[in-house]
């Protein structure tokens, strides 16, 4: 019982950081078509301005504000001088994210270095419980607290405000909202920026998890996040979040048990969702 | 009178394929205009080129004087155009309230009375108001069409075969509902169910691969029959 509540911890843990990833690659590739390879950059990022400023301010806060604007400026200058210029072209867009996210993961090398950062987490999250054979990690259940306010946040905003309907809109038919007078491509401009944000958060809040970053963490990050959507539909939000969820909890359970199918199990189950529902647990039957 | 639209020699293309070869259109403000012509010859390609969903790469495309080709497409709609789509363009991820909230615009006044009077209109829609629009059927769906775009004061109207796949009974009704709206909207009008066309349009064009080919007053579009076997079908 002990144990199976930790793997219930660890894996939500995981999960609100995948969903961090996922639940903004969903929405903009839903909303705007874009297949977003750099997304797992601004994840990155997030977790190098993180290290950044916590070491050198000693505030955890700071250290997350930083991460989190720094993305979401990043996030508006590859939109504004790169994406927007590939709206309708898929080949332009994977050709041109992809060199993004090359580009700036060098850049992440360029600046701090090709040997991983080293972080701990801050005093009033380092702590754990014991009993019996299990361990709860404080900052385990803290992710699980940030990623449940962000998923009631973003559902709040997707379905009380207008510039909520404007995106659910939108994602099924961009060119109708259009026709209704709307500038689309501002709330292009704002679902991307906002979803680099989440991806710094996530980025942020992962270093302290595992006691550092480095450049590597973006990629892998991101095939989780890619797992996600495809699984859970793009453009569908509570796809994006039960997906994550699941993946995270299906992650714990496999590391804890047979952690030589860590790999395999997650490709795995995407296979089966796509062999029985192409469009993904939560995504649009029909698409424009 | 200078025309509310003005249509000349505009050729669009889609992708590489030009569409629409040599279209001229003039329609006045208050006038009801059916668009005409077999499956394919360009119809719904014209209306989305007036809407800017299409480009279009010579000839004129004037609305209240001003040159509206190149514009993007939310500037136009905001000029005062309300596009009823062929495949009605409804957002299921949406409840149908919040259809037609998305489409109110910033100038539209007495929302309530709009509202009051779409659900006379159409009484399904106050009954399935606060429902997701994807359970709707085709036919109400099309009602939530075409009342995303009479909340607001509109200049013109341009409305793709409001009629198919309605049932004859709904399309009676539609054509009440739309010569209702003519009387205070200029409306553009593509439609081949041809009594409908007859019972909303005053003049007519017909399309045939993307040229104007022909164009007067419905009423004597009634009485040529020969008109009507050469670029309609209609026998
Ligand atoms: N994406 C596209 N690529 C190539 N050709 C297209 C495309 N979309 C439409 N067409 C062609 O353009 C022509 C005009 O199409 P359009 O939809 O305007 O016809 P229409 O007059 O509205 O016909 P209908 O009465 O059947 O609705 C058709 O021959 C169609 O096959
Ligand atoms: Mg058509």
């Amino acid at each position: 019982m002990d144990i199976f509540l930790m793997l219930l911890i660890n894996g939500l843990a995981e999960g609100a950081l995948i969903f961090l990833m996922a639940s903004g690659l969903s929405i903009i590739l839903g909303l705007m078509g874009v297949v977003n390879f750099s997304h797992g950059t601004l994840f990155l990022w997030g977790g190098y301005l993180f290290v950044w400023a916590y070491t050198n301010s000693n505030s955890f806060i700071l250290g997350i504000a930083s991460a989190v604007i720094g993305t979401f400026i990043l996030g508006a200058l590859l939109e504004v001088l790169f994406v927007r210029k590939t709206y309708g072209k898929v080949t332009a867009q994977i050709l041109i994210t992809l060199g993004l996210m090359i580009v700036f993961t060098d850049l992440v090398r360029l600046i701090w270095g090709a040997t991983p950062l080293v972080v701990a987490r801050p005093d009033f999250l380092a702590g754990a419980w014991r009993f019996g054979g299990a361990v709860i990690v404080h900052y385990r259940i803290f992710l699980i607290a940030v990623g449940i306010t962000v998923a009631i946040g973003i559902q709040l905003l997707l379905t009380k405000t207008k510039i909520g309907m404007i995106i659910r809109a939108g994602v099924q038919r961009s060119d109708m909202v259009e026709a209704l007078g709307i500038n689309i491509k501002i709330y292009f401009t704002l679902v991307f920026t906002g979803g680099a944000a989440l991806a710094g958060l996530g980025g942020a809040l992962f270093a302290p998890l595992v006691g550092g970053i480095s450049s590597g963490a973006g990629m892998s990050n991101q095939v989780l996040a890619f797992i996600v959507v495809v699984i859970g539909g793009m453009g569908s939000f509570i796809g994006s979040a039960i997906g994550s969820v699941f993946l995270g909890l299906m992650g714990a359970l496999i590391a804890w048990y047979v952690p030589q199918l860590a790999i395999v199990a997650n490709v795995t189950l995407m296979a089966i969702v796509l062999t029985f529902k192409p469009s993904g647990l939560f995504g649009l039957a029909v698409k424009k | 009178m200078e025309p509310l639209l003005k249509i000349e020699k505009l050729v669009s293309h889609i992708g590489l394929f030009t569409i629409l070869h040599d279209v001229n259109i003039e329609i006045n403000k208050g006038e009801a205009v059916v668009i005409l012509g077999r499956n394919g010859v360009g119809k719904t390609t014209l209306l989305k080129a007036i809407m800017g969903l299409v480009k279009s790469k010579s000839g004129t495309l004037e609305f209240e004087n001003k040159n509206i080709i190149e514009r993007p497409t939310y500037e136009i709609a905001r000029k005062g155009i309300g596009y009823v789509p062929e495949d009605y363009g409804v957002f299921d991820l949406l409840s149908v309230e919040e259809n037609i909230k998305i489409a109110i615009s910033k100038k539209t006044t007495s929302i309530e009375d709009k509202i009051a009077y779409i659900f006379d209109l159409f009484p399904d829609l106050k009954i399935a108001y606060k429902r997701s629009a994807s359970t709707l059927s085709g036919g109400q769906r099309q009602m939530l069409s075409i009342s995303k775009v009479l909340v607001n004061e509109n200049k013109l109207m341009l409305v793709d075969e409001p009629s198919k796949g309605l049932a004859p009974i709904i399309v009676e009704r539609l054509a009440r509902a739309l010569r209702e709206i003519s009387k205070t909207t200029t409306v553009l009008l593509v439609e081949q169910n041809f009594a409908l066309a007859c019972a909303v349009g005053s003049r007519y064009y017909i399309i045939d691969e993307g040229r104007t080919v022909k164009n007067g007053k419905v009423q004597d579009l009634v009485k040529d029959s020969n008109l009507q076997k050469k670029y309609l079908g209609v026998t």
